[in-house]
């Protein structure tokens, strides 16, 4: 279980990113972060992955602070960040030094298969494609089997097929091991195609605004009158958040509707 | 086979499927064609001589450079030369590169000692090599250790800057992947910055070692009894061109074959880099 405690951050120059962010996460969880640019989304992350420090507050998982990178957590960034003088497999098995050779090998080998890469294990990274770059940086994160994966915008970079056929692929591996997911992204279909909740957050300074169960079966079908409802409601509260007029909601709420 | 030639980078994938000949061609063509320009010339001037256009006294033809390499090289006194140039350069640039890795690593490494050391070093870095020879001779003596130090010092400063810069240009977004897999201090050096910083480490070692022969040919000037750079000072004093020329050739193809050297030890590493590379890989 992931516990932050009303997290906050101030940068060093002033800048007031993120305030009393609080939420629990059980084990197994999918959470999407979602909101607009500056409200901390990305700060969040980072302080959950040890690498920056939050201001106040704390971040707990299974009971132990977190304030420097841990080995059950792993993240991907929004860039593949492939090591280019490793290979492919070499870049799959950098968090598994401390296993024997044969053991990392048939790990990788065995990652490999799994993102169906297995042809590419020799190649450079500068020989991949975004989409399979992307898949070697999930296999390189996952591969240690983290508790808590984080993923900041991690399929903002690629285009829309490739994007669609990474994240079922991101659901099929989840479900091998089952860790806690937390996704930061700007697409409200992502959000709702992967997450179990989403969490809505509002900027300056970054706090959580709105917090909404997903609570559709899987797989999701986007097409859905259903799927379309909850992207709505997600919707809303993300117009909501930036303060901006919300015409489709309930006129009762509707600021000057009254007369 | 033009196309060869003219091959653009973006089509490099294809390289790898043409016939093994063609791979044979290429494979003296690239090399054959860095040969062209200098062989012209020396033909030219050659052929400028023998015509009678000049009569070759104060710029010899390559017939005659080549006859005075020859005479040196059957008296034993050309491998004397060359032998103990080289070995001056080999021990001032080995001191160099020695001196200018350590503390270029310290000051890209650590901040405090970047701001305690670099500026001192960018001083003397200031201070034309030269300047240094009647302080050495001072200090030294006339014998090798004044002109290894004074080699060392032309190899130290490109080496150190080189790696300084490289360590201080390391992407972040890389580090900070061997951060989230916990890499211990040595680990983080070991498995991101030396790699990431050897392209530009290859470089400096190079640029050091132009510096390193050309100060060598100032040591030499300050008073040698061998090396190449006491030939060139001996042809002077003696008036003989061609045996200026012969020590000039020698140092081209020197120079040349020890850059060679270093590309050839360090392309192997360097496999990786996503580099642009027009007219295809050589």
């Amino acid at each position: 279980m992931l516990a932050l405690d009303k997290v906050g951050k101030i940068y060093p120059n002033g800048v007031h990113a993120l305030e009393r962010f609080s939420a629990t996460i059980p084990q197994g969880e999918i959470v999407a972060i979602i909101g607009g640019s500056g409200c901390g989304k990305s700060t969040l992350l980072r302080a959950v992955a040890g690498l920056d420090r939050a201001s106040t507050g704390s971040i707990r998982i299974d009971n132990i602070d977190i304030s420097a990178p841990h080995e059950k957590i792993g993240i991907i960034f929004q860039e593949p960040r492939l090591l280019p003088w490793l290979s492919v497999a070499d870049n799959i098995g950098f968090g598994l030094s401390e296993l024997p050779a044969a053991a990392r090998r048939e790990k990788v080998a065995q990652a490999l298969a799994r993102v169906g890469l297995s042809d590419k294990a020799k190649a450079w990274p500068r020989e991949l494609s975004g989409g399979q770059a992307q898949r070697v940086a999930i296999a390189r994160a996952l591969v240690p089997q983290p508790e808590v994966l984080l993923l900041d915008e991690p399929f903002s970079a690629l285009d829309a097929f490739t994007r669609r056929d990474l994240q079922d692929h991101l659901l099929d591996l989840w479900a091998d091991t089952r860790p806690t997911l937390i996704l930061v992204t700007h697409d409200v279909d992502e959000a709702l195609v992967l997450a179990d909740r989403v969490l809505v957050m509002r900027p300056r300074p970054g706090r959580l605004f709105a917090e909404i169960d997903v609570g559709l079966a899987r797989p999701r079908d986007r097409a859905s009158p259903l799927f379309d409802a909850v992207k709505r409601r997600v919707l809303t509260a993300l117009d909501r958040s930036l303060d901006r007029d919300v015409p489709d909601s309930a006129p009762a709420e509707t600021v000057g509707a009254w007369w | 086979m033009t196309m060869t030639l003219e091959t653009p980078a973006l089509e490099r994938p294809e390289t790898r499927d043409r016939s093994a000949s063609n791979r044979r061609w290429q494979r003296f063509a690239r090399p054959a064609l860095g040969v062209v320009l200098p062989l012209t010339l020396a033909l030219a001037w050659e052929l400028a001589v023998w015509s009678g256009w000049s009569n070759g006294r104060l710029v010899p033809p390559p017939s005659r450079v080549f006859a005075t390499i020859m005479e040196l090289a059957r008296s034993g006194e050309l491998w004397r030369h060359i032998t103990t140039t080289l070995s001056r350069v080999a021990a001032g640039f080995g001191l160099g590169v020695v001196t200018g890795t350590l503390l270029g690593a310290i000051s890209g490494y650590w901040g405090i000692a970047r701001r305690l050391l670099d500026p001192t070093v960018q001083a003397l870095r200031a201070i034309p090599s030269i300047a240094w020879v009647p302080l050495f001779i001072l200090w030294l003596g006339i014998f090798e250790t004044s002109k290894v130090a004074l080699i060392a010092v032309g190899v130290f400063f490109p080496v150190y800057l080189g790696v300084m810069g490289a360590i201080l240009s390391v992407d972040r977004k890389i580090v900070e992947v061997g951060r989230t897999f916990r890499l211990s201090g040595p680990a983080m050096i070991r498995r991101i910055l030396l790699p990431a910083v050897l392209p530009a480490y290859v470089v400096a070692l190079r640029v050091g070692l132009g510096l390193g022969w050309m100060f060598v040919v100032a040591a030499e000037f300050m008073g040698a009894s061998e090396g190449l750079g006491y030939l060139l000072i001996d042809g002077q004093q003696l008036g003989k061109p061609a045996q200026i020329l012969a020590a000039i050739t020698i140092f081209a193809l020197l120079g040349k074959t020890t850059d060679w050297l270093i590309e050839l030890i360090t392309t192997p590493l360097l496999r990786w880099q996503d580099a642009f590379r027009p007219g295809g890989e050589t």
